[in-house]
This record gives structure tokens, C-alpha cells and sequence, in this order.
């Protein structure tokens, strides 16, 4: 088949390399908000009726929202197989700690409003908080240690190896610069959560909401300009050493990479990266008067912007690097040297470019045919058929 | 190679896969019964199909979200556990689970909300739709998956390349028409159907007994014998496709299914019952049927399938083979951009074989050094365990056939004895709900317990697949699955048996209520009267 090399194959990279970060936004931007939303829970809601109604605003919608970031998962498999299985097995122990939020939270949403004791109500409440604020956070974590560099190697047969046991494996994530990358995730993902209620409910929950909403707002934009400085003069960035091919085999052990040096020099070389960070404040100040003001729509669209920017920026910043390992630099995982095949990378985009477009526009009806607020009668008319 | 690791990685990798297999079959199956029930509710417009839709709906949603929940857990694993196997074939293997989510998982997961929550949203047609969305969803995604486990049964289209130190594909044409896959996909969905006709039979004949919501009963019966019927017909005549495309694609499981020790002139006998000796290397008390064993792997009479002890003197001298490759790879390796075109040849001829050799990575690090008693040992391990493999493909083909018996009796009372049962029939019924899953966590078990000692069928064996963790590591997660996955089924079971306790929550005078409301809503909301419905 010589299809697929109508593309060349550096730019298939640059463009799959492109469709993870879409993913990921993808995934911040639409489950995002159900885990905002699963966070704010106990804070905004206070009665089971309101709980209720909170539940209820994203109880027709998560599950598809979850897609993204499986989707995001099944991507990272097909198009960066190296990725996928550096990434998911070095972060082992905090990755099944994200799988258990994400089993929780389904089961909770399906199961809560399934009986009527408020000590069983309670248990979910907690498990739809945690289901949540773990992943929000954790997500967060993962990403500052990409930033900061991962202890991995590759051996001559490309097999990963991992090093230190598994407590310094699990608690070694736990570093401060990647602890303060957390706490940007959670409270960007708790500001997002908050301009859904605040669209999609009235009355005393959305007031809560707007509270919470500044503050998370506010301490996310605090969080992201600390880690900016702290990248420039506390984190090592990572570079080529020698010339690499943007065409060359998937093979990471073929290039000389050095650990030193900043990240953000990438924005002396690309200046015009600098509008990713921009669109995070920018996103991020109009949210916060959006929820002052009580806009809605435009609410929420402006959250979108926010993280979308923050996201973009730590992808933009790195480039070409995806996962830097700290113990042997050379084993960096990098857009050039960590692909699938030329051959795979071009049907999977094929695939996705019908499909996508699809997925978009029936997500975009189902949410058309779901418009407008969650209201206490809503929940207490319906019981059999709400959660 | 620390075997403690691997033995750990699979256990907790057959236990979730396992686990997450209860929960599929109901809903691939109970998907379509409901989207069937809701069809016959908007072509006829009586309440009593809404009842039932929205009765099996409610099941099918407890069920649902236990299937998702679990389903995350298969994804994820691949790289957490499995980390050498998803770099070395997820040039091959990624592409059809990203496909699955792009393609079927997306659609299934955004139309059950709506499915749940747009009765009074979607008129009548949409809301069929809607159904119907979520029962193609989540058939599509059983396609994708079983294309993945298909390639790892026989791997076809894909080829090593030593540059990047793994498989590549191909050919995707060949991936997604893998013939394994495809009899495998209708072979699993319609278990899935026969699961979901037989749980629908159960719970409904246990109304029956109860002599409450005997309507809704009746016609549940009725729709899910029919289904029920064509599913178990088609279960056995695709497990008997399964069974012919492992006679040329994986012998050894074949043989091992059979038991089948030595090389038998054509046709084989099929052995009914006996006892496998793996130490001996022959079956106890075999009962044989003469020529049935080389009619289904052959369809013929005059070809051979070969026997255990030829097909491990086979994989001797594949393993020899293989070390050839891998000689001619570590030498490329070592000089990259000066390897000769001859030396290229070479590994090319042989590559097929290299994944015998990688066999002895279990024994040594480097395979060229191994000695005469470790590649007899390595052939040798290429016979899967006989004895569980032979009865479970037992029980499981029993069961089959006697799905075929049930959903026949059930759908003769249903359509001409006015839909009455016999107690004893009801009895029967009830009590049979549990075995159509056991017979499809043996068919799993069949079909993976006997592809080792290999992950991707002659590629990559187990022993090498794994990520290199601590069995701490892997003691913490499962011990964390073990007992998350306990509460989560007592949960999941307490739940299902309580509204199966309740029944269905609205009588037929208060459907007929929703109905006119319903109608009014339609009518008042977009100012033209309801949604064109010839049944309205």
C-alpha cells in the first residue's frame, strides 16, 4: 500500500502528536467538569434534594464525556505505543489509584439514588467526591513529573525498566513541583465544575457554586503562574544533543538527548507559543467575571478557553520531548522516536477523521436535546427515571 | 525472568478479564432485546412494551455501569501490566481499541444517558432511536475487541522490523478480516444474546411462579425465546468456524482441546469423554466417536490434524529456526547503518520463527547460548494445560447445545400452546440463569488459557510480555482488585435483585397517563402537533 505515504511521515507525527493534546482537552474540557462537579458535591450541595439536582446536571452526559479520556487511552496505544507503555506502567500504583476513582465514580452515579438510606447516599456522596478529586489531582501530579522527568530506561530490546522500589515509585510522584502541577489541575477542573452549575442550576446551589468557582479560579491562576517562574529557575528542561530525524525509525535509543537547560528557552526559539499561556489567563480572568457577573454560557465557554490554554501550554513548551527520562536522558520518549509506524499513524488518521466529526455533531444534538436547568422538580417528579 | 511477576500479572489480568466478562454478555444481549421491545412499543403502541422496555432498561442499566466501570480497567492494563507486550505489538494492537472507542464506545455511552433520561425529551421514534444506538454500540465494540483478541489468536498482516524492535503492521486489511476474528465476534455476540435471552427467560418465569406481571412475563418470554432460539443456533454453528479456523491457525490448541497426543490418520476420531495424562502424554479412558474430530477441523475425511507430540518436535525446530533470526537481528542491531542486504535476507527468512526463539528468554538472557536441555524444555512448553482445556471445551459445548434445547421448548410453548408453562418448566428456567455465564467464562478461558505460552500466538511469549514491577507492586493492586471488585458484586447483585424484587415500577394505567401527557408535551412544544408517528 502506498496510500499512506501521501503524508510524509514526520508530519503524521506532528499531527497525531497534536490529536493527543486535542484528547486530552477534549477529555479536560468534557469530563473535566463532571469531576469538578463530583468535587464541588458535598460544598455546593447540602440536602439530598439539591444533591440530587447536582448529580443530575451531568448524570445524562458523563458517560460520554468519559470516552474522551478512554479514547485518550486507546490513542497513546495506537500512536505511541512507547508512551503507553513507559507511562502507564511506571506510574503503576498511582495509575490504579486513578482506576479506582474511575470505577467508583460510574457505580456511584448509577447506584446512589438506587436506595433510599442516607448512611448508603452518603458513601456514594463521598465516592462520587473522591471519584472526582483524585483523577482532577493526580492528573495534574503525572503531568508535572513529565515536566520534571521520569526514572525510566529503555534496555537494547526497548523493554522498560523502572527504577527505585515501589514506595519511592508511588511517593517519588509526590514532588513539590509536581504536587503544586495538582493542585493547578484540581482547581482549574473545580472552576470548570463550577461554570457548568452555575449554567446549569438556580437558586442557592448556583450561588455556592459561583463562590467556589472564584476561589478555585483564583487559586489556579496563583497555581499556574507559581509553576511558570518555578520552571525557570528550578526545573531542568531536555534537549537533542545531536541532529535527529523527524522521519527516522520509533526507536528512542537513536538519539543523544542532555538533561539541562530551561524548558522555556522553547519560547526564545517558537515565540508565538507564548499564545497558549495567554489564552489560560485570559480564560481564566473572564471566568472569574463571568461568575462575579452571573453569565451563563459564556461562562463556561470562557473556562473552556482557560484550560485549554494551560493544557496547550505544557505540550507546547515541551515539544518535541513527551516523556524525558531523568536516569538515561537518551531514553527520552520524543515525537520523532516514539510513533507507531508511518503505515499505522495514516489509517488510524483516516479513521479518525470520519469518525471525529461524527462523534461531534451527535454530542452536540444530545446535548441540544438536554438543554436547559436542572430544577428540584425535575428531580422529585421523576424519581424513576432520574438519578 | 522473575516467574513470581509473571504468574502474578496473569492471574490479575485473567481475574479482571474475567470479572469484566460478566457484565458483557448481558449487555451486549439485553442491549437488543430492549431496543426490540421498544420497537414493538412504537409499532403497536400498547403500554405493556413500554413497561417492558423500560423494566429491561433499568436491569440493563444496573448491569451497564459495572460493564463500563470494569471495561476501564481492561484498557489501562495492557500498559500497566503488560508494558514490553504493548511496546512490541501496539503498532497492530492499539489501532483497533482506539478504533473501538472512536467508532462504537462514543456512540453507546453518549446515547445511554439519553436513553435513561430522554422519555420525556425525545418522541416516541427518537427514543427508539436512541435505543438502537446504544445496542449498535456496544455491538460494534464487541467487533473491535475481538479483532484485537483475534490478532493475538493468529497474527496476520503485521512483520518485525529490527529498527524499532517490534511488530508493525502490514496490512489493516488483513487485521480487521483475520477470519479468527470474525468467527470469534459472531461466536461471542451471540453468546452474549443467548446470556440475555436465558436472564430474561429466568426472571420472567420466576413472575410466572409468582403469578404477578404476567403480561409483561408472557411477552418477554415469547421475545426472548425467539432470540434466544436463532442466538443458540448460531452460537454452536460459529464455535464450530472457531474451531475450523484453529485447525490451520493454532494447532497446538486444537490438539490440546482434543487431547489429541498423537497424529491420528484421517478422519480423527473426536474423544467424548477421558482422562488427560500430560505426564504420560496420553488420555485415560478415552470414549472416541470415530471421524467427527477430522470432519470439524478438516471438513474432510482424508486430511490429518496433527497430534501434540508432532506439533512439539515442530516447535524444535522452529525454535533452531528462530535462533538464526535472532543471531542475524543482534548483529544488525549492532551495526545499524552497515548491515549487508545478505544479512538482511537472512533475518527476513527466518524472522518468522524468531518468536520460538525469544521461547528461551525464560531460560537464559541471551537464546544463542541455550543448551539442548533448554530447547527441549522451550518446545516443550508450548503444550498448554490438556486437562483443563479438554473439560472445560466439554462443559462449555454442552451447555451450548443445551441452550439450543431450552430456547426451542420455550419458543414451541410460547407460539403454539397460547403461552402456557409448566411449573416444572418455570423451575427450570429459573434455576438455569447462572450457566450461560459460566459457559462463556470457559469459552475465555478456552480460548486464552490456550494460546500459551504465548501472548501474540508464535510472537511473543508470555514470560517476556510483562512490565517489570515489584511483585509488591503487583500484591498491592491485586489485593485492591480483589476486594473492590467483591463489594462492587455484592453491591451490583443486592441492586439487581431488588428491583427485579420490585418488578416494574408503573402499572399499565399510569403508562397510558405518561402517554397522553406525552403527547401533549410533543404537541405544545414545537407548535405542530407531535412528531410525525403513523402509530399516533
Amino acid at each position: 500500500m502506498i496510500l499512506f505515504e501521501m503524508i510524509d511521515f514526520d508530519t503524521l507525527r506532528v499531527i497525531w502528536w497534536a490529536l493527543l493534546g486535542i484528547l486530552l482537552i477534549g477529555f479536560a474540557l468534557t469530563d473535566g467538569f463532571d469531576m469538578g462537579v463530583g468535587a464541588l458535591l458535598p460544598f455546593v450541595a447540602k440536602t439530598d434534594v439539591e444533591r440530587r439536582v447536582v448529580i443530575n446536571t451531568v448524570g445524562p452526559v458523563w458517560e460520554g464525556n468519559q470516552v474522551w479520556f478512554i479514547l485518550g487511552g486507546g490513542a497513546i496505544f495506537a500512536a505511541w505505543p512507547p508512551l503507553y507503555a513507559v507511562s502507564f506502567s511506571g506510574f503503576y500504583l498511582a495509575m490504579f489509584v486513578v482506576l479506582a476513582a474511575l470505577i467508583v465514580r460510574p457505580v456511584a452515579f448509577k447506584y446512589r439514588s438506587k436506595r433510599d438510606g442516607a448512611a448508603w447516599r452518603a458513601r456514594w456522596d463521598w465516592a462520587l467526591f473522591a471519584g472526582g478529586a483524585v483523577p482532577a489531582l493526580l492528573f495534574g501530579v503525572a503531568v508535572g513529573n513529565v515536566l520534571l522527568g521520569v526514572p525510566f530506561h529503555l534496555t537494547p530490546d526497548l523493554m522498560p525498566m523502572y527504577d527505585g522500589n515501589f514506595a519511592v515509585k508511588f511517593l517519588g510522584l509526590l514532588r513539590p513541583f509536581a504536587l503544586l502541577a495538582g493542585v493547578v489541575s484540581l482547581s482549574m477542573l473545580l472552576m470548570h465544575g463550577a461554570a457548568w452549575l452555575n449554567l446549569k442550576t438556580e437558586g442557592l446551589v448556583a450561588a455556592r457554586a459561583r463562590r467556589f468557582g472564584v476561589i478555585a479560579g483564583m487559586v489556579a491562576a496563583g497555581g499556574y503562574v507559581l509553576a511558570g517562574l518555578w520552571l525557570a529557575l528550578g526545573v531542568d528542561g531536555f534537549s537533542f544533543v545531536n541532529e535527529v530525524t523527524p522521519n527516522g525509525p520509533s526507536n528512542p535509543l537513536y538519539s543523544e538527548v542532555t538533561h539541562g537547560g530551561s524548558w522555556l528557552s522553547a519560547y526564545a526559539e517558537r515565540p508565538w507559543i507564548a499564545v497558549a499561556p495567554l489564552m489560560g489567563f485570559l480564560g481564566i480572568g473572564l471566568t472569574l467575571r463571568g461568575l462575579v457577573s452571573g453569565r451563563e454560557v459564556t461562562t463556561l465557554l470562557w473556562s473552556k478557553l482557560g484550560i485549554t490554554g494551560i493544557i496547550a501550554s505544557v505540550g507546547l513548551t515541551m515539544f518535541p520531548f513527551i516523556l524525558p527520562s531523568t536516569v538515561d536522558p537518551n531514553s527520552s520518549l520524543t515525537v520523532w522516536d516514539a510513533s507507531s509506524s508511518h503505515q499505522t499513524l495514516f489509517i488510524m488518521l483516516v479513521v479518525t477523521a470520519i469518525f471525529m466529526p461524527l462523534i461531534l455533531m451527535y454530542t452536540a444534538w444530545v446535548y441540544r436535546v438536554l438543554w436547559g436547568k436542572v430544577t428540584e422538580d425535575d428531580v422529585t417528579g421523576n424519581s424513576d427515571t432520574v438519578y | 525472568m522473575e516467574i513470581g511477576l509473571v504468574e502474578l500479572s496473569r492471574l490479575q489480568f485473567a481475574m479482571t478479564a474475567m470479572y469484566h466478562f460478566l457484565f458483557v454478555p448481558l449487555t451486549l444481549g439485553l442491549s437488543i432485546l430492549v431496543a426490540i421491545m421498544e420497537t414493538v412499543y412504537v409499532m403497536t403502541n400498547r403500554p405493556i412494551w413500554r413497561q417492558m422496555t423500560k423494566f429491561w432498561g433499568m436491569l440493563f442499566g444496573i448491569n451497564f455501569a459495572l460493564g463500563v466501570a470494569t471495561g476501564i480497567t481492561m484498557e489501562f492494563q495492557f500498559g500497566m501490566n503488560w508494558s514490553y507486550y504493548s511496546h512490541y505489538v501496539g503498532d497492530i494492537f492499539g489501532a483497533p481499541l482506539a478504533i473501538e472507542g472512536l467508532m462504537a464506545f462514543f456512540l453507546e455511552a453518549t446515547f445511554v444517558g439519553l436513553f435513561f433520561f430522554g422519555w420525556d425529551k425525545l418522541s416516541k421514534v427518537q427514543h427508539m432511536v436512541v435505543a438502537w444506538l446504544v445496542a449498535i454500540g456496544s455491538n460494534f465494540s464487541a467487533l473491535w475487541i475481538l479483532i484485537a483478541n483475534g490478532w493475538m489468536q493468529n497474527p496476520v498482516g503485521a512483520a518485525f522490523n529490527p529498527e524499532t524492535m517490534r511488530m508493525e503492521m502490514t496490512s489493516f486489511f488483513d487485521v480487521v478480516f483475520n477470519e479468527v476474528a470474525q468467527a470469534k465476534f459472531v461466536h461471542t455476540v451471540s453468546a452474549g444474546y443467548v446470556t440475555a435471552s436465558v436472564f430474561v427467560l429466568g426472571v420472567s418465569a420466576l413472575y410466572l411462579l409468582q403469578e404477578r406481571h404476567k403480561d409483561l412475563a408472557r411477552r418477554s418470554i415469547a421475545v426472548a425465546s425467539a432470540f434466544g432460539l436463532a442466538s443458540a443456533l448460531s452460537v454452536v454453528v460459529l464455535g464450530d468456524e472457531s474451531g475450523y479456523s484453529a485447525s490451520h491457525t493454532q494447532k497446538m490448541k486444537l490438539a490440546a482441546i482434543e487431547a489429541m497426543w498423537e497424529t491420528h490418520e484421517a478422519p480423527a476420531p473426536f474423544t467424548a469423554i477421558g482422562f488427560p495424562d500430560k505426564e504420560a502424554r496420553e488420555t485415560h479412558y478415552a470414549v472416541e466417536i470415530p471421524w467427527v474430530m477430522g470432519l470439524i477441523g478438516t471438513r474432510s475425511l482424508t486430511q490429518e490434524i496433527p497430534g501434540i507430540n508432532d506439533l512439539v518436535d515442530e516447535a524444535e525446530d522452529r525454535i533452531r529456526d528462530g535462533l538464526i533470526a535472532y543471531d542475524a537481528l543482534m548483529t544488525i542491531r549492532a551495526e545499524r547503518d552497515a548491515t549487508s542486504p545478505e544479512l538482511r535476507a537472512t533475518f527476513e527468512a527466518h524472522s518468522e520463527n524468531l518468536g520460538f526463539a525469544l521461547l528461551l528468554k525464560r531460560y537464559v538472557d541471551d537464546p544463542r547460548e541455550a543448551t539442548e536441555a533448554q530447547i527441549k524444555q522451550a518446545a516443550n512448553d508450548t503444550v498448554p494445560g490438556v486437562g483443563p482445556l479438554f473439560w472445560a471445551f466439554r462443559i462449555m459445548v454442552a451447555l451450548g447445545f443445551s441452550f439450543i434445547a431450552v430456547m426451542l421448548y420455550f419458543f414451541y410453548r410460547a407460539s403454539f400452546r397460547r403461552m402456557q408453562f409448566p411449573r416444572w418448566s418455570l423451575y427450570a428456567a429459573v434455576a438455569i440463569i447462572p450457566t450461560p455465564w459460566i459457559a462463556a467464562e470457559l469459552g475465555w478461558f478456552v480460548a486464552e488459557f490456550g494460546r500459551q505460552p504465548w501472548t501474540v500466538d508464535g510472537v511473543l511469549p508470555t514470560a517476556l510480555s510483562v512490565s517489570h514491577l515489584s511483585v509488591a507492586d503487583l500484591l498491592i493492586s491485586l489485593a485492591g482488585f480483589v476486594i473492590f471488585y467483591t463489594v462492587l458484586f455484592v453491591i451490583e447483585m443486592s441492586l439487581m435483585v431488588k428491583y427485579i424484587r420490585k418488578g416494574p415500577f408503573q402499572d399499565v394505567a399510569e403508562t397510558e397517563a405518561w402517554q397522553e401527557r406525552h403527547i401533549h408535551r410533543l404537541r405544545t412544544h414545537d407548535g405542530q402537533g407531535p412528531f410525525a408517528n403513523p402509530a399516533e
